[in-house]
Parts: structure tokens; C-alpha cells; sequence
């Protein structure tokens, strides 16, 4: 029996998994299915583009701004050792443009944005707030969800660009205003080196990052109580879940869109 | 003519048999109570009705049409005379109470604003919450909000409402200004009411008939006194408060 217990394990949560995946696709065709038809709550979208990305803006400009110098910083000590220190725009910008930027604003929006989203939902699922939409003959995917996924993916590639642009200036302070460098040798690898496609990788990236965002946080918040406990407990475990399994998921992509970038 | 006719209605979250054969009609006009101990399937037998829940067995008529096979248009239509106050309210914490009785409204017709507010002041003159406007559901008391409930669920002016518990844990003057909230309604707008509550002898007093679940059934219906002089085992327990 004991033997077995592994394997009974191993059943469970594959089988678990198997549904989770079917509800969430389940979840995510429905929006698609009534995205096409009105009503069409533009209000809604704007309201909460206001909430995931503008509000997220200040978290957004520090944490790119830090990200920009630290890397320009340890890419400057390494650089300095081949002599190849003009290449440090280019390092920067690239680094920033084709991962850094996409995905930690992703880890950001969902550390905000992502995790009130679903504790929001979470708590409206619980006290029947949800119920009482449906109960009005109100689609609960018309007013809660679509608008939040349609927010995050609008959101995302604008913070990301805001990442990028600060990431780029505080490598800027590192690399010419501390460290020495020309700032004329700075900015132009930076433009010698960034091509269309590495721009167009970001952007896919962070729509790609954006709808992931939105569809687990919002599936996650309107489906708490169900499997994960009841009340406070549920809601804090679906904002647990969507934190914790956007960001795996997110970066899990992010290998995917890059190895297809470059292979595929 | 039966408005609302429940027939052999099963229903089981996992090995937890809820729902083991339930029957029942309301007629048009007709106010009923669903009584039952606390826990039983009551509240469960509602959300089938209003289709928030599908039987694993079994049909519900609304109007001669079945509930869980009814689709688009005239779903839509259906829902639309049904009004459901629930056990907790299910008010948008988020918004004031006079948002959250405008929301329907906003949402649902396209009335002028100016005549949103003229409707939604009625409503909530109706349940004594026109100095109310401003608060949140935070703000007010566990009475108010059942009032605030049923003035969102009155706004879009259905036939058929629904009470999940409409007076449980609040104080004999409120519970009392709900039951005479509802006795008006009945009076005024000749709606068919169903009234899911463990509340007696007071839900006596604004229904016409009474049907009591008891272990996933309907055991016994009838007026409040044929109810109240049953001689079956379980109603009297439950009417007494005495223990098996």
C-alpha cells in the first residue's frame, strides 16, 4: 500500500491538472464566444487600463530605472576586462528591449495589478456579488472579465515600453555619468544594435505577457471557493494561485517566444 | 395555472445528496414559503429555479418553459421577470447604495439619468432608505441591507421574486418591517413570491401557502394552518423547535 501511495499521488495530480486545464480552457473560450457580442463596455476596459496600467506606472519607472543600472553596472565590470566597453548600450538596450522589459513588468503588473484582480473577483464570487450580476441577466464575463484581460493586454506593452526607455536612462547614469564612458559611444550602440525585430519581440512578448496575466488572474478570482476553501481562506489561496502560477507560466513563455524568436 | 413547477428534482455535490426528488408548484400570484432546518437544500432548490444551478435530474417549468433547456432570446426574456433577493444581500460593496440600486437600471435600460434617479429614489423611499444615498453597504446595518437588496431586486420591476431568508438574524421591529415590506408589495404589485425561510410563525403571516423540505423532499404543503396543524412527525418537530 505504501508502494502504491506515490503513484495514487501521481494519478491525482495529473488528473487535477488535466481538469484545471480544461475548466481554464473552458473559462477562456466562453470570453472569446462573448467578446463578440454587445453589450460592448468600453468604459470598463478604460476603467481598469487605468487601474492595472496607469496606476502601476510609478512601480514600473523605479523598478526599470533600477533594473537599467544594475545591469549596465555588472555588464561594465565584465565588458571593461575585454575592452569592450562601448558595447555597453548595446548590452543594455538589448537586454532590456528583448527580456528584462517584458518580463519584469509582467512579474510587477502581477504583484499589483494581478493579485488585487483576483482577490477582487475572488471576494465578488464569494459574497455572491457574481450571483447577483447573473441573477440580472448581466454576462459576469461582460463586466468582469473581458474588460480586465482586454486592460491587461493594452496595459502591459505600454508599461513595458516605460520599462525600457527608463531601464535605458538609468543604464545611461551608470555607464556615462559614473562611469566615465561617451555618452555619444552609449547611445550609439544603442542605435548601431537595436533592430525592428527586437522591438517586435518585446511588443509580442508583453501582449503575450498581458492576456496570460489577465485570463489566470481573472479565471483563478471567479472560480475561488472552488477546491481552494471557502471565505478569507479561498480568496487568499486563489490570490496565492494566481500570483504563483502567472509568473511560472509567464517565464515558461518567455523561453518559448524567444527559442521560436531566434529558431523558429 | 402553475407559474412555477418544480417536477422530481434531483441534486448531489459529490457523495452529499442535496436534492432527492423534489416536486412543487406556485401558482400566478401565489406567495410561498419554503421552510426547512438550516442546511437542508433550501437555498440550493432556489438557485436551480433561477437557473443559477442545473438538476442533475429533473425539470423546472417557469411559464410552461423548462429552465435548464431554455436557451438565448428566450432565456434571456425568462430571467428578466425573475428578481432575487438574496440570503446576504450580494450588494456591490463597491458601490453607494444608490448606485447599487441604479446599477440595474444604468445597466439594463436606457432610461435618462434623470429618470434613473426619480425611480431608483421611489424604490428606496419604498424601503425607507431615501436618506441613505451616499452610504456604502458597509455603513449599514444587517437590516438595511436586506431592505437595499430588495429595492435593486424591485427597481427592474419583476413578476416573479425570490427571498432567500429575508429576515434571518435581524431583530423582531426589522424582521417585522420586511414581512410588512413584502405584504405591500403583494398588495400593490400582485407579484408571485417564493419565500425560502426558517423563520416561524412569522413568515406565516405573508404567504399563502407553505411547503417544508425535509431530507431532500417537499414532506408536506398547504396553507400556514393546515401547516401549522400537520400532524406529520417532522413539520411538528420543526415547528416546535423540538429535538428527534
Amino acid at each position: 500500500m505504501i508502494l502504491l501511495y506515490p503513484i495514487k499521488q501521481l494519478g491525482r495530480l495529473t488528473l487535477n491538472s488535466v481538469r484545471e486545464l480544461g475548466r481554464m480552457g473552458i473559462f477562456i473560450s466562453e470570453n472569446f464566444y462573448y467578446f463578440f457580442f454587445p453589450p460592448f463596455l468600453y468604459e470598463r476596459v478604460i476603467k481598469q487600463v487605468y487601474f492595472i496600467g496607469v496606476k502601476t506606472i510609478t512601480v514600473i519607472l523605479l523598478t526599470g530605472t533600477f533594473t537599467g543600472m544594475v545591469l549596465t553596472l555588472q555588464s561594465y565590470y565584465v565588458l571593461i576586462h575585454f575592452g569592450a566597453e562601448s558595447q555597453l548600450g548595446s548590452i543594455t538596450a538589448l537586454s532590456l528591449i528583448r527580456e528584462l522589459g517584458p518580463v519584469v513588468t509582467a512579474l510587477m503588473v502581477i504583484g499589483r495589478a494581478g493579485s488585487a484582480l483576483t482577490a477582487e473577483i475572488g471576494i465578488m464570487r464569494m459574497s455572491e456579488q457574481i450571483d447577483a450580476l447573473d441573477a440580472m441577466n448581466l454576462n459576469p464575463y461582460k463586466y468582469l472579465i473581458i474588460p480586465n484581460i482586454l486592460a491587461a493586454v493594452i496595459s502591459l506593452p505600454i508599461l513595458t515600453s516605460f520599462f525600457n526607455v527608463v531601464g535605458i536612462w538609468g543604464g545611461y547614469l551608470v555607464g556615462v555619468k559614473l562611469s566615465g564612458l561617451s555618452s555619444g559611444i552609449y547611445y550609439g550602440a544603442i542605435a548601431d544594435s537595436i533592430r525592428a525585430q527586437d522591438l517586435i519581440l518585446s511588443l509580442n512578448k508583453s501582449l503575450s505577457f498581458g492576456f496570460l496575466i489577465g485570463w489566470i488572474c481573472c479565471y483563478k478570482g471567479f472560480f475561488a471557493g472552488a477546491g481552494s476553501g471557502f471565505g478569507a481562506q479561498g480568496v487568499s489561496k486563489a490570490t496565492t494561485e494566481a500570483v504563483v502560477l502567472s509568473s511560472i507560466v509567464i517565464l515558461i513563455c518567455d523561453y518559448f517566444i524567444t527559442s521560436i524568436s531566434l529558431f523558429g | 395555472m402553475s407559474l412555477i413547477k418544480i417536477i422530481n428534482v434531483h441534486k448531489s455535490f459529490g457523495a452529499q445528496k442535496v436534492l432527492t426528488g423534489v416536486n412543487l408548484e406556485i401558482k400566478h400570484g401565489q406567495t410561498l414559503a419554503l421552510i426547512g432546518a438550516s442546511g437542508k437544500g433550501k437555498s440550493v432548490l432556489l438557485k436551480h429555479i433561477i437557473g443559477l444551478m442545473a438538476p442533475d435530474e429533473g425539470t423546472i417549468m417557469i411559464n410552461g418553459m423548462d429552465i435548464s433547456h431554455v436557451r438565448g432570446k428566450k432565456r434571456l426574456e425568462l430571467k428578466d421577470r425573475m428578481g432575487i433577493v438574496f440570503q446576504f444581500g450580494a450588494l456591490f460593496d463597491s458601490l453607494s447604495v444608490y448606485e447599487n440600486v441604479a446599477f440595474p437600471l444604468k445597466e439594463k435600460t436606457k432610461l435618462p439619468s434623470s429618470k434613473i434617479r426619480e425611480r431608483v429614489i421611489a424604490e428606496l423611499a419604498m424601503v425607507g432608505l431615501e436618506n441613505d444615498l451616499e452610504k456604502f453597504p458597509a455603513q449599514i446595518s444587517g437590516g438595511m441591507r436586506k431592505r437595499l437588496a430588495l429595492a435593486r431586486c424591485l427597481v427592474l420591476e419583476p413578476q416573479i421574486i425570490f427571498f432567500d431568508e429575508p429576515t434571518t438574524g435581524l431583530d423582531p421591529v426589522i424582521a417585522a418591517s420586511i414581512y410588512r415590506i413584502i405584504r405591500n408589495l403583494q398588495n400593490e404589485r400582485k407579484l408571485t413570491a417564493l419565500i425560502v425561510s426558517h423563520e416561524i410563525p412569522g413568515i406565516f403571516k405573508v404567504v399563502d401557502r407553505v411547503a417544508m423540505l425535509h431530507d431532500g423532499k417537499i414532506i408536506q404543503s398547504g396553507t400556514p394552518e393546515e401547516i401549522q396543524n400537520s400532524q406529520h412527525k417532522a413539520v411538528q418537530q420543526f415547528l416546535t423547535g423540538e429535538l428527534e
